[in-house]
Protein backbone atom coordinates (compact mmCIF):
# COMPACT_ATOMS: atom_id res chain seq x y z
CA UNK A 1 0.00 0.00 0.00
CA UNK A 2 1.72 3.16 -0.97
CA UNK A 3 0.34 7.02 -0.26
CA UNK A 4 1.35 9.80 -1.69
CA UNK A 5 0.34 12.95 0.16
CA UNK A 6 0.91 16.67 -0.78
CA UNK A 7 2.54 18.29 2.54
CA UNK A 8 2.97 16.50 5.86
CA UNK A 9 1.65 13.30 6.79
CA UNK A 10 -1.45 13.01 9.02
CA UNK A 11 0.63 9.94 10.97
CA UNK A 12 -2.25 8.95 13.52
CA UNK A 13 -4.43 8.84 10.35
CA UNK A 14 -2.13 6.60 8.65
CA UNK A 15 -1.06 4.31 11.51
CA UNK A 16 -5.20 3.74 12.32
CA UNK A 17 -5.22 2.59 8.43
CA UNK A 18 -2.30 0.59 8.29
CA UNK A 19 -3.41 -1.10 11.91
CA UNK A 20 -6.42 -2.08 10.35
CA UNK A 21 -5.05 -3.28 7.13
CA UNK A 22 -3.08 -5.70 9.92
CA UNK A 23 -5.92 -6.74 11.85
CA UNK A 24 -7.78 -7.62 8.96
CA UNK A 25 -4.72 -9.93 7.17
CA UNK A 26 -4.55 -11.45 11.29
CA UNK A 27 -0.86 -10.50 11.75
CA UNK A 28 1.07 -10.22 14.64
CA UNK A 29 3.75 -7.80 14.29
CA UNK A 30 4.13 -4.19 12.74
CA UNK A 31 6.79 -2.32 12.39
CA UNK A 32 6.89 0.96 11.72
CA UNK A 33 9.68 3.95 10.81
CA UNK A 34 8.59 7.85 10.89
CA UNK A 35 10.80 10.16 9.04
CA UNK A 36 10.37 13.75 10.57
CA UNK A 37 11.91 17.05 9.47
CA UNK A 38 14.42 18.15 12.25
CA UNK A 39 15.90 21.82 12.55
CA UNK A 40 19.52 21.85 11.68
CA UNK A 41 21.88 24.57 9.67
CA UNK A 42 21.46 23.82 5.66
CA UNK A 43 24.56 21.67 4.78
CA UNK A 44 24.23 22.69 0.61
CA UNK A 45 25.58 25.86 0.86
CA UNK A 46 29.30 26.34 0.00
CA UNK A 47 31.91 28.36 1.91
CA UNK A 48 31.41 30.92 -0.86
CA UNK A 49 27.45 30.93 -0.38
CA UNK A 50 27.06 31.08 2.86
CA UNK A 51 26.06 34.47 4.42
CA UNK A 52 27.48 34.09 8.04
CA UNK A 53 25.41 37.28 9.01
CA UNK A 54 22.18 35.51 8.18
CA UNK A 55 20.77 32.14 9.49
CA UNK A 56 21.07 29.31 7.36
CA UNK A 57 18.85 27.22 9.23
CA UNK A 58 16.88 24.76 7.27
CA UNK A 59 12.61 25.80 8.03
CA UNK A 60 11.13 22.82 5.49
CA UNK A 61 11.83 20.33 3.01
CA UNK A 62 10.24 20.11 -0.42
CA UNK A 63 10.37 16.40 -2.27
CA UNK A 64 8.97 16.04 -5.27
CA UNK A 65 8.39 12.31 -7.16
CA UNK A 66 8.74 10.96 -10.07
CA UNK A 67 5.47 8.43 -9.25
CA UNK A 68 5.16 6.18 -12.11
CA UNK A 69 8.44 5.18 -10.98
CA UNK A 70 8.21 4.84 -7.40
CA UNK A 71 5.23 2.69 -8.07
CA UNK A 72 7.41 0.39 -9.94
CA UNK A 73 10.09 0.49 -7.80
CA UNK A 74 7.58 -0.12 -4.81
CA UNK A 75 5.63 -2.63 -6.16
CA UNK A 76 8.52 -5.00 -6.76
CA UNK A 77 9.27 -4.87 -2.94
CA UNK A 78 5.92 -5.77 -2.35
CA UNK A 79 6.23 -9.08 -4.78
CA UNK A 80 9.12 -9.67 -2.95
CA UNK A 81 7.77 -9.09 0.77
CA UNK A 82 4.16 -11.24 -0.51
CA UNK A 83 6.75 -14.44 -1.05
CA UNK A 84 8.34 -13.73 2.27
CA UNK A 85 4.52 -13.99 3.97
CA UNK A 86 5.41 -9.94 4.51
CA UNK A 87 3.13 -6.62 3.72
CA UNK A 88 4.65 -3.29 3.43
CA UNK A 89 3.34 -0.08 3.67
CA UNK A 90 4.91 3.26 2.33
CA UNK A 91 4.02 6.97 2.84
CA UNK A 92 5.69 9.88 1.65
CA UNK A 93 5.42 13.62 1.17
CA UNK A 94 4.92 15.72 -1.84
CA UNK A 95 5.92 19.57 -1.60
CA UNK A 96 6.94 21.33 1.73
CA UNK A 97 7.08 19.89 4.95
CA UNK A 98 7.91 21.77 8.32
CA UNK A 99 10.39 21.20 10.66
CA UNK A 100 8.40 18.92 13.23
CA UNK A 101 6.14 17.02 10.87
CA UNK A 102 6.41 14.29 9.10
CA UNK A 103 7.30 13.70 5.46
CA UNK A 104 8.05 9.78 5.60
CA UNK A 105 6.46 6.52 7.09
CA UNK A 106 6.79 3.13 6.57
CA UNK A 107 5.66 -0.22 7.58
CA UNK A 108 6.11 -4.32 7.50
CA UNK A 109 3.19 -6.45 8.65
CA UNK A 110 3.91 -10.17 9.09
CA UNK A 111 2.55 -13.18 10.74
CA UNK A 112 5.27 -12.72 13.14
CA UNK A 113 8.20 -10.59 14.32
CA UNK A 114 10.93 -12.04 12.56
CA UNK A 115 10.31 -11.35 8.82
CA UNK A 116 9.18 -8.15 9.70
CA UNK A 117 12.48 -6.79 11.54
CA UNK A 118 14.15 -9.04 9.07
CA UNK A 119 13.45 -7.27 5.62
CA UNK A 120 13.08 -3.73 7.63
CA UNK A 121 16.66 -2.84 6.68
CA UNK A 122 17.35 -3.59 3.44
CA UNK A 123 14.15 -1.77 2.16
CA UNK A 124 14.81 1.24 3.84
CA UNK A 125 18.41 1.10 2.47
CA UNK A 126 17.23 0.64 -1.06
CA UNK A 127 14.49 3.38 -0.52
CA UNK A 128 17.16 5.97 0.30
CA UNK A 129 19.35 4.58 -2.81
CA UNK A 130 16.67 4.24 -5.48
CA UNK A 131 13.38 5.48 -5.05
CA UNK A 132 13.09 8.56 -7.27
CA UNK A 133 12.25 11.36 -4.83
CA UNK A 134 14.16 14.92 -4.83
CA UNK A 135 14.69 16.34 -1.67
CA UNK A 136 15.53 20.39 -1.05
CA UNK A 137 16.34 22.84 2.16
CA UNK A 138 13.99 25.78 2.29
CA UNK A 139 16.22 28.05 4.07
CA UNK A 140 14.34 31.48 4.24
CA UNK A 141 13.14 32.04 0.42
CA UNK A 142 15.27 29.77 -0.92
CA UNK A 143 14.83 26.17 -2.25
CA UNK A 144 18.13 24.36 -2.40
CA UNK A 145 18.61 21.04 -3.64
CA UNK A 146 20.11 18.57 -1.25
CA UNK A 147 23.17 17.45 -3.34
CA UNK A 148 25.44 16.65 -0.94
CA UNK A 149 22.72 13.87 0.83
CA UNK A 150 21.51 12.13 -2.48
CA UNK A 151 22.80 9.46 -4.03
CA UNK A 152 22.89 8.41 -7.51
CA UNK A 153 20.20 5.81 -8.69
CA UNK A 154 21.87 2.29 -10.02
CA UNK A 155 22.76 2.03 -13.18
CA UNK A 156 24.08 5.95 -13.08
CA UNK A 157 26.12 8.07 -15.51
CA UNK A 158 25.46 5.54 -18.49
CA UNK A 159 25.38 9.36 -20.76
CA UNK A 160 28.33 10.48 -18.93
CA UNK B 1 11.45 11.83 -32.29
CA UNK B 2 12.13 10.99 -28.79
CA UNK B 3 10.88 13.32 -25.91
CA UNK B 4 13.42 13.85 -23.28
CA UNK B 5 12.55 15.07 -19.80
CA UNK B 6 14.69 15.92 -16.59
CA UNK B 7 13.59 15.29 -13.85
CA UNK B 8 14.53 16.91 -10.09
CA UNK B 9 16.40 19.78 -10.11
CA UNK B 10 17.59 18.87 -13.86
CA UNK B 11 13.56 20.30 -14.41
CA UNK B 12 15.96 23.85 -14.70
CA UNK B 13 16.24 22.03 -18.52
CA UNK B 14 13.29 22.13 -20.70
CA UNK B 15 11.97 18.86 -22.10
CA UNK B 16 13.15 18.25 -26.23
CA UNK B 17 12.24 16.26 -28.55
CA UNK B 18 15.43 14.46 -30.61
CA UNK B 19 15.64 12.30 -33.63
CA UNK B 20 18.34 9.48 -31.48
CA UNK B 21 18.33 5.99 -32.85
CA UNK B 22 19.84 4.84 -29.71
CA UNK B 23 21.04 5.81 -26.26
CA UNK B 24 24.43 6.63 -27.68
CA UNK B 25 23.20 9.14 -30.08
CA UNK B 26 21.26 10.99 -27.23
CA UNK B 27 24.66 10.84 -25.13
CA UNK B 28 25.98 12.75 -28.48
CA UNK B 29 23.35 14.91 -28.64
CA UNK B 30 22.83 15.87 -24.34
CA UNK B 31 26.78 16.48 -24.44
CA UNK B 32 26.47 19.80 -27.01
CA UNK B 33 24.09 21.47 -24.39
CA UNK B 34 25.68 23.60 -22.16
CA UNK B 35 26.27 22.46 -18.35
CA UNK B 36 24.57 19.41 -19.17
CA UNK B 37 27.82 17.69 -18.38
CA UNK B 38 28.06 17.71 -15.06
CA UNK B 39 24.44 15.89 -14.68
CA UNK B 40 25.01 12.83 -17.25
CA UNK B 41 27.93 11.63 -14.96
CA UNK B 42 25.70 11.34 -11.96
CA UNK B 43 22.39 10.83 -13.55
CA UNK B 44 20.34 7.77 -14.53
CA UNK B 45 18.17 7.11 -17.52
CA UNK B 46 14.89 5.31 -17.89
CA UNK B 47 12.99 4.63 -21.03
CA UNK B 48 9.32 4.44 -21.04
CA UNK B 49 9.99 4.25 -17.24
CA UNK B 50 11.90 1.35 -17.17
CA UNK B 51 15.90 2.14 -15.56
CA UNK B 52 18.43 1.16 -19.00
CA UNK B 53 22.00 -0.24 -18.25
CA UNK B 54 23.05 -0.31 -21.96
CA UNK B 55 24.12 2.23 -23.84
CA UNK B 56 23.27 0.72 -27.42
CA UNK B 57 20.01 0.55 -25.84
CA UNK B 58 17.58 0.91 -29.15
CA UNK B 59 15.18 4.35 -29.11
CA UNK B 60 12.39 4.31 -31.41
CA UNK B 61 9.97 7.07 -32.47
CA UNK B 62 7.28 8.09 -29.45
CA UNK B 63 9.54 6.65 -26.74
CA UNK B 64 9.76 8.76 -23.38
CA UNK B 65 13.45 9.12 -22.07
CA UNK B 66 13.71 10.25 -18.41
CA UNK B 67 16.91 11.67 -16.83
CA UNK B 68 17.03 11.54 -13.16
CA UNK B 69 19.58 12.62 -10.76
CA UNK B 70 20.83 11.55 -7.33
CA UNK B 71 17.62 11.03 -5.05
CA UNK B 72 17.33 11.34 -1.46
CA UNK B 73 14.00 9.89 0.11
CA UNK B 74 12.70 10.21 3.40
Amino acid sequence: MLSLVKGHLDTNAIFSLWQQKVQELNFGALSIFVGIVRAEDSKEFSAKESNMEESNQVSALSFEIYEPLLAKWFESWQQRAKKDGAMLFMAHSIGKVKVGQSSYMSGITSSQRKIALSLYSEFVEDFKANAPIWKYDIVGNQKIYAKSRSKPIAHSGLLG
Amino acid sequence: MVKVEFLGPMSEFESISVNASNLQELKEILSQKPDMQKWLSISAVAVNDCIVDDISFKLKSGDKVMLLPPVCGG
